[in-house]
């Protein structure tokens, strides 16, 4: 049996009075949304807080809306509302195609975007997804709001920007006209995590790339991202030829490790695969396309 | 702590440790040992049960977390004395053999009826996708709900 070391709970009433409990109780106070990576880690005893904030009840963190031009995403958002949401779908479908296989619908209903950005696990989808978009992170402390582009939140695995009084509490991703979006994972089984996964958008001129952005997951890029394959993009045509190109990049540029999900050849082999793929389909949607 | 939740339509007040979780507060408890305990790690979907009408895997949440909402277990499906119609569907189409898996299975299932009466056999097999049987069962588990779907309680029967 399974079991947490002893800790304290709390349930917080407002962000005010999360942030004010996370201040009283120090860092060994930890925040928990839908669990589904915490308390497993807590029963294996990789953590150990002693003092648990339960955010459940903060609706008002709970949306995916408009707002001054861009998309914002509250960090409560669960994935199943994230999988449904008729806003992202017309916007972004990559954020409908990376849901579809992040666990099941059992534990979508209960996990949390927020939670899965900050648990930083180095094979999170949603991760490759906003390092992919670009998305900027909204954390809050008692002190006011600062925000920390996607590709600078991580610290390295199961590290993030956000201080131990600090909370996330919004993404948000600005919405590009003539842009297209894909996600495109492999895994072992239903469900699981990740062997390899890529997700990217290519935003067309013409018929040349005016912008786009490439997220790779499970597979040690630098900031799930791969930077150097988007500069090569960015004013060349939009072909089949170019994104094989840019996806060699990738395949080039990541730091797999051969572990139980596969060795590290294959995990290259996937990430340029997968670049590519999500590549063209993003183009291709781009162009009004349905794929 | 002190946690009160609704379960099967009656309100449970008890002293908790907030490390306990939700499965082994309704098993130990309650003494509603229909709700299943397996893999432990959110995989296997053994343990599920409804929140607020929501299906959740009640080893990866605490009691203290459920605490103040509605809690629906395996045996509060039946209704008066008439079973829903998806336990009926399991009857009918042999959808179990071990059994261990039906429980979670059902109130999944339970779940998919109440927002899709009419689901395909596709959208039954990723809806159930995190409800795992090992006893290959899944084409007898899809016919039963799919049975339920076709049969829905009619009004006098669950009164």
């Amino acid at each position: 049996m399974q079991v947490p070391a002893p800790f304290e709970y709390e349930r917080a009433t407002s962000v005010d009075h999360a942030l004010a409990l996370l201040e009283r109780h120090g860092p060994e106070a930890r925040l928990i949304a839908g669990g589904h990576s915490l308390l497993p880690m807590m029963k294996l005893r990789l953590a150990r807080p002693e003092m648990l904030i339960d955010i459940n009840d903060l609706s008002d963190l709970d949306y995916i809306k408009l707002d001054r031009g861009e998309i914002a995403i509250g960090a409560m958002a669960r994935h199943a509302a994230i999988l449904d949401s008729p806003l992202l779908a017309e916007h972004y479908r990559i954020f409908r195609e990376a849901e579809k296989v992040i666990a099941d619908p059992i534990v979508r209903n209960r996990g949390t975007i927020g939670g899965s950005f900050c648990q930083a696990d180095p094979s999170e989808d949603l991760s490759a997804v906003g390092s992919a978009l670009r998305a900027k992170m909204v954390i809050r402390s008692s002190s006011g709001t600062r925000t920390v582009a996607a590709r600078e939140f991580h610290d390295g695995p199961y590290q993030t920007m956000v201080g131990p009084s600090e909370i996330l509490v919004e993404i948000r991703v600005p919405i590009r006209p003539g842009s297209g979006s894909a996600y495109e994972k492999v895994e072992r089984r239903a469900g699981d995590w990740a062997i390899a996964a890529a997700g990217t958008f290519v935003q067309l001129s013409g018929d040349n790339v005016a912008d786009c952005g490439i997220g790779i997951t499970a597979v040690g890029a630098d900031h799930f991202a791969c930077a150097a394959a988007e500069d090569f993009l960015i004013g060349k045509p939009a072909t089949v030829e170019n994104f094989a190109a840019a996806a060699q990049i990738c395949h080039d540029a990541v730091a797999p490790q051969s572990d139980q999900r596969g060795p590290a050849d294959y995990k290259r082999h996937l990430a340029r695969e997968l670049t590519s793929r999500a590549l063209n389909r993003s183009a291709a949607r781009a162009r009004g396309e349905d794929v | 702590m002190q946690v009160t939740m609704t379960v099967n339509g009656e309100e449970f007040t008890r002293e908790v440790e907030p490390r306990m979780l939700l499965v082994h507060f309704l098993r130990d408890d309650l003494g509603l040992t229909g709700t299943h305990w397996g893999c432990d790690t959110s995989n296997c979907g053994v343990c599920t049960v409804q929140i607020d009408g929501q299906p959740v895997k009640s080893c990866t949440i605490l009691a203290a977390m459920a605490a103040g909402h509605e809690i629906r277990t395996i045996e509060g499906l039946e209704q008066n004395g008439t079973l829903d119609p998806v336990q009926q569907g399991f009857m009918q189409e042999h959808g179990l053999q071990c059994g261990f898996c039906t429980p979670g299975v059902m109130m999944t299932a339970r779940w998919l009826l109440d927002k899709n009466p009419d689901p395909d056999t596709e959208t039954i097999r990723e809806c159930i996708s995190g409800n795992i049987c090992r006893c290959t069962g899944y084409e007898n588990i899809v016919r039963a709900i799919r049975w339920a779907a076709e049969h829905p309680a009619t009004e006098g029967a669950s009164a």
